[in-house]
């Protein structure tokens, strides 16, 4: 079982080395390794995914452990799977399989596909390797093979100026949320070196050891994952790859980056205290509204997403902040039911954000434009496309009968449970952290129909989006079966909850109180997470209902009422104008979000310049927003960084005497420290 | 398994009565606000003769409407009138009533909103921006607020379900508490936003540039603008009806009760909505209608209360 | 968590006082700040009465009588009558936000009960809510003070915060009258005082926006038209 994955895992990284070999070989053969290489790895994410899936839902409880005869001489690479990682696996593997359908077709439009093919692979082997991961230098080898290899597709426009930038400044984070990690799993291993995650386990830190090994994963992780406020580099590195990595980066890599969270604060750090689920839970709501609004205030597609991802990083966040306040407190059926709702939006935000951002590829595949200025009216241009992405994003937006309400309504439900803890911060806190997550839901609706509506709905903004062709039929094919599975999981979501029992149940210690003496067949139709008769959804139904509902409808109304249908010019009120400047743009939609949120967080400040009569100068109209995160904590930062490296400065032009006396006064210093340790 | 068949019927009862009711609904209003404002009023049953007319009308389309802007309307009013049939109006549990909760109630409300945004933006008029763009914006404060008064709700009884919480109402002597009273004042202001009456909206303008709603469906005619006439006014009745089951609920039968406690339902649920429409036209007369950027600090007020209920829900409580 | 009409009715009139003061700081125009602080006033005398009749301690009917003539009926008219004759601007400048104050407010009242628990967790809840409530107004109050930059607004805030205190001293049995005289009188001398006070404002800056005072301070030099 284990060895299949690491067997896909290896034929990914074979994939990757082979693709230039073969292009190489013969010019003219791109198409080979083009198909080779996506077709490959659709098919080695497929066996992986299987696997994990079986994992999950066979009977199989025990995991599986591996010592591969690699790594350093007292600590070969440990690797083992168990549910927490199946859960991963298949999240990473299924989004796997649907970026490389979409980039077969996708791939022929990149401008230099000899930057992407090597390392599309790689980066899908490195997502499968860090759930493996069973110690820490494998784990921090499988991180960082990961970071660096979505480096290099990042970088793989890398004649447009500002992708430059962005690689800079994700290398940069990488950096540091690798320092964190390295640090933390150091903090963590304490003198004696146990690096292996069960001697971890087994001896959790105690004391100062484990608030900052705690503190230093938070920020290694959370960086990755996109948390507040260390999220200033995803929404410019994400967008800058290639439509698919993109997927992979905002749907999987995030992922990857809360798997790494949950198995340290759920399972290697024995038991918190609550007020770490207080931080988490904290700043899940910061990233959850802060995420949404930052979405909300931009107009180019990608980045809109990457913002989007932010926000649900937050919700997913509040799930493991309440999970984790309820366990520390003993109320385990609760911290059950957060957990789940966490783990199940990570599997919901992978879907729809994917689908998403295979659908902003598929615009910009279509037009050349990501930019919705220069968009609208692509339901006439891209019909089946705009349906797909209208099903992401009416998820995405946690409506029902689809995933993201699924998730988000789990949520609520643990949120309510809030007064049964004893702290009054949490008491308080937590109905507060509900408000934000339901403030942030309603925005996302918002910002979707903004996205949607001004990119698909309309007249088009510019001739390529008035030219525009359907993409083809792998794009489309990939687009289809993640927009089914956002229906079915949201219509049936004990089809996911069911493999996430035994998730929940290894890391907490009980399965969701309604799935503890099995499953019924009410319960794969009403969803009540906790008692029978209490709190429900049924999703199924309410989807059955609507459908005949609005089928009742349809045929009451054309059998009763007129059927006669005419064509004619818009009405607008007796004012229309031919003009498609006069639509509603991005900008003026979320002009009353700006002013009612955005003076409050960003400083919005507009400016009209309206010439006299006469004047004939253009008219101006000036937007000017302030991220507070990037004032407050980024530049003083990068000030402090300045000053520090012109300190430094000088060390750079030392005899080399000096030099070695720096290295001999560290080596002392480090022997001194060793003996007062002793 | 004998009782199945009156559930159902019980339940097909409640689908063809809210949809009798609604435009009466509207009818009284309009005739109230008429009789205030020393006017003589439109007829009561003009709704439905406004309805029964666009029905038979032909429907004339914009030139570049996609199929969002047709299929628009049959959901919406088939999305309102569901989550419509599910609020409890007469008798408390419906067959249905498990397969959504409030906050799945609030997601239905939800989903019916982004369609018609969406709707009002497929011609690619300014008009249609403007009104989807407003009525996103007031929604992302009234359905926080809404989701708030639930929590202060479910906080007391733990659940989310309807029927729970009015069990829960129903139980004890006198119905004051300082959260219940914030969380019903949060929630009429949530309603009035919501249904697009004064001071939020005005749902007898035209051609201003404050109307939210009547922009976002300025292009709709004939039996597609029906649709959505009809399901403005099921959202009227979805209101009034979920304020009178969790705030007053008394004189709600039990659904398996015979059919005098039914017919006491109807008539109480009637009464209830006929007091809450004569309400609102009361306070519709005495208000102005604010610009549209005082709604967000009306609606960020009623988030704030909705609030101030969930905490203040501990002071009473037992430490 | 059955304690009988008594308690509702007590409880139902407190709440009032306090969402008028969230009205309070809620209210753009000087009009509807001095409709609500009327609508408080009353409602603070009939919370008087009320406990008047529970306690049966007939001495604070005469403090629901003083809050009703005195608060709900005389001072707004005067005030009213200020505005009106001095020309004052009747919309209020704000130094933060609206829903920014609101939200203030909501934090203010979650401190107020972390303050009172720990306090009266040995004399139920009926005391814990009261006390929690006149806190809550009095905080509200204080903010009012110092979010609002107009004096009229000021005053008001600093009476709205009075009735805070005299919501506590109603709900708790045995309060003799004297405490309320005092503060009665106190609020007099209050009102005299700022009455002169805008009178001079008026007279010597023609505004009675607070913010021109400052830069007649010693320590700063500002020029201000």
């Amino acid at each position: 079982m284990l060895t299949t994955v690491l067997a896909a895992a290896l034929v990914l990284l074979c994939l990757g080395a082979l693709a230039p070999m073969i292009r190489g070989a013969r010019r003219g053969s791109g198409d080979v390794a083009h198909d080779l290489v996506y077709l490959g790895s659709a098919a080695a994410c497929l066996v992986a995914g299987s696997v994990a899936l079986w994992f999950l839902v066979g009977a199989q409880t025990a995991s599986v452990s591996l010592s591969l005869p690699l790594g350093i001489p007292w600590l070969p690479a440990q690797l083992r799977i168990d549910s927490l990682s199946a859960w991963f696996l298949l999240v990473v593997n299924l989004i796997g399989v649907a970026a490389s359908l979409y980039g077969r077709g996708y791939g022929r439009h990149v401008d230099e596909p000899e930057r992407v093919l090597p390392f599309f692979p790689a980066f899908l082997a490195g997502m499968n390797l860090v759930p493996l991961a069973d110690d820490a230098f494998t784990f921090l080898l499988a991180w960082e093979f990961m970071s660096v290899a979505s480096w290099l597709l990042v970088l793989a426009n890398h004649r447009q100026p500002d992708n430059a930038r962005a690689g800079l400044i994700y290398l940069v984070m990488a950096v540091f949320g690798g320092a964190c990690l390295l640090l933390g799993f150091g903090v963590l291993a304490g003198v004696n070196g146990a690096y292996h995650f069960a001697d971890m386990r087994a001896h959790p830190a105690v004391g100062w050891a484990a608030g900052v090994s705690l503190a230093l994963f938070l920020l290694g992780t959370g960086s990755k994952a996109g948390m507040v406020p260390l999220h200033a580099w995803l929404p410019i590195a994400h967008p800058a790859a290639p439509s698919h990595v993109s997927a992979l980066m905002s749907g999987v890599m995030t992922k990857v980056a809360i798997y790494g969270l949950v198995r340290i604060l759920f399972d290697l750090s024995g038991d918190l205290a609550w007020g770490w689920g207080a931080v988490v839970l904290a700043l899940g709501a910061l990233s959850a509204v802060l995420g949404v609004l930052y979405a909300l205030m931009e107009e180019d597609l990608k980045v809109l997403l990457a913002y989007s991802t932010i926000e649900n990083i937050g919700i997913i966040l509040i799930g493991l902040g309440l999970a984790l306040v309820f366990k520390a407190n003993g109320l385990f059926g609760l911290a059950a039911l957060a957990l789940t709702a966490a783990l199940l939006h990570v599997l919901n935000h992978a879907l729809f954000k994917s689908l998403l951002f295979f659908g902003a590829g598929a615009v910009l595949t279509a037009t050349g434009h990501r930019n919705m200025e220069r968009l609208g009216g692509l339901i006439h241009r891209l019909p089946r496309t705009a349906a797909l992405v209208l099903v992401g994003c009416a998820a995405i937006s946690a409506l029902p009968p689809l995933n993201g309400f699924v998730s988000e309504w789990l949520t609520f439900q643990a949120v309510i449970n809030g007064p049964h803890l004893p702290q009054w911060t949490l008491r308080f806190g937590v109905p507060v952290a509900g408000a934000l997550l339901a403030l942030s839901a309603a925005l996302a609706g918002a910002c979707f129909v903004r996205a949607f509506g001004v990119t698909f709905l309309g007249r088009p903004r510019s001739p390529e989006a008035a030219e525009a062709r359907e993409v083809d039929v792998w794009m489309r094919g990939a687009m289809t079966g993640l927009a089914v599975l956002c229906l079915v999981i949201g219509v049936l979501p004990m089809i996911a909850i069911l493999p996430l029992a035994q998730v929940v149940a290894d890391l907490i210690g009980t399965p969701l109180p309604a799935l503890a003496d099995g499953v019924t067949p009410a319960e794969w139709l009403w969803l009540a997470p906790l008692e029978p008769g209490q709190s429900s959804y049924g999703g199924l139904v309410v989807f059955l209902v609507a459908i005949i509902v609005t089928a009742a409808v349809i045929a009451g109304v054309h059998r009763l009422a007129s059927s006669r249908r005419r064509r004619s010019a818009a009405w607008d009120c007796g004012f229309p104008d031919p003009s498609p400047i006069t639509q509603y743009s991005a900008s003026s939609f979320s002009q009353p979000i700006r002013r009612v949120f955005g003076t409050l967080v960003f400083r919005a400040a507009e400016r009209l310049d309206l010439p006299e009569p006469g004047d004939v100068r253009p008219a101006r109209f000036e937007v000017r927003l302030i991220d507070p995160v990037w004032t407050t904590i980024y530049a003083p930062l990068i000030v402090a960084v300045n000053w520090a490296a012109d300190r430094a400065n000088p060390l750079q032009y030392l005899t080399i005497r000096r030099y070695l006396r720096l290295v001999f006064i560290a080596l002392i210093a480090l022997l001194c420290a060793v003996t007062l340790a002793k | 398994m004998t009782d199945t068949l009156p559930a159902i019927l019980l339940q097909l009862v409640q689908f063809a009565l809210v949809l009798a009711v609604a435009p009466l609904l509207t009818g009284v209003a309009r005739k109230a606000r008429g009789r205030l404002l020393a006017r003589k009023g439109p007829p009561i049953v003009q709704p439905y003769r406004d309805l029964a007319k666009l029905l038979r009308k032909e429907a004339v389309l914009a030139e570049n409407a996609s199929w969002i802007y047709r299929i628009a309307p049959y959901l919406i009013f088939a999305i309102l009138w569901l989550a419509t049939a599910l609020v409890p109006t007469f008798a408390i549990r419906h067959p249905l009533s498990p397969a959504a909760d409030l906050i799945a109630l609030v997601g239905l409300l939800a989903s019916a909103r982004f369609l018609l945004a969406l709707a009002g933006m497929d011609v690619g008029t300014s008009f249609g921006g403007i009104g989807a763009s407003r009525e996103m914006t007031i929604a992302s404060l009234a359905e926080p607020a809404m989701l708030m008064v639930i929590f202060t709700m479910a906080l007391f009884v733990q659940t989310t379900s309807i029927p729970s919480i009015i069990d829960f109402v129903l139980q004890r002597p006198v119905g004051l508490r300082v959260s219940f009273a914030l969380a019903l004042i949060s929630l009429v202001m949530v309603a009035i936003a919501e249904t697009g009456r004064i001071p939020v909206d005005n749902p007898a303008t035209h051609l201003e540039l404050t109307m939210v709603h009547e922009a976002m469906i300025l292009e709709y005619s004939g039996r597609h603008l029906a649709l959505v006439e009809a399901a403005s006014m099921l959202k009227l009745v979805f209101y009034l009806s979920l304020i009178a089951a969790v705030f007053a609920p008394w004189g709600l039968a039990d659904s398996v009760a015979g059919g005098a406690p039914l017919l006491v339902g109807i008539a109480v649920w009637l009464g209830k909505l006929l007091a809450g429409t004569l309400a609102l036209s009361v306070f519709e007369v005495a208000i102005a209608k604010m610009r549209v950027f005082r709604v967000a600090e009306f609606l960020g007020g009623a988030l704030l209360l909705g609030l101030l209920g969930t905490i203040f829900l501990y002071v009473s409580q037992s430490p | 968590m059955l304690y009988g009409l008594d308690f509702d009715i007590a409880h139902t009139l407190g709440t009032s006082v306090l969402l008028l003061s969230f009205a309070l700081l809620y209210q753009r125009r000087l009009s509807g700040v001095l409709e609500a602080f009327a609508l408080q006033a009353v409602f603070v005398a009939a919370s008087a009465a009320w406990q008047a009749w529970s306690q049966d301690a007939p001495q604070l009917y005469i403090t629901a009588v003083i809050a009703l003539g005195f608060k709900a009926i005389a001072i707004p008219l005067a005030l009213g009558h200020i505005v009106r004759k001095l020309g004052i601007h009747r919309t209020i400048e704000t130094v933060l936000g609206v829903n920014l104050t609101l939200l203030a407010g909501v934090g203010l009242v979650a401190l107020s009960i972390l303050l009172v628990f720990p306090v009266t967790l040995a004399s139920g809840n009926v005391t814990r809510e009261n006390l929690t409530l006149a806190l809550s107004v009095v905080l509200l109050g204080l903010l009012m003070m110092i979010t609002r930059r107009n004096a009229v607004t000021q005053v008001i805030g600093f009476m709205s915060l009075e009735n805070g205190l005299v919501l506590a001293a109603v709900g708790v049995k045995g309060m003799p009258l004297v405490v309320e005289g005092s503060i009665a009188f106190s609020i007099l001398i209050a009102f005299i005082v700022f009455g002169m006070f805008f009178f001079r404002i008026r007279e010597r800056f023609d505004t009675l926006d607070l913010q021109y005072l400052e830069s007649f301070r010693g320590d700063r030099h500002v020029d201000r038209p």
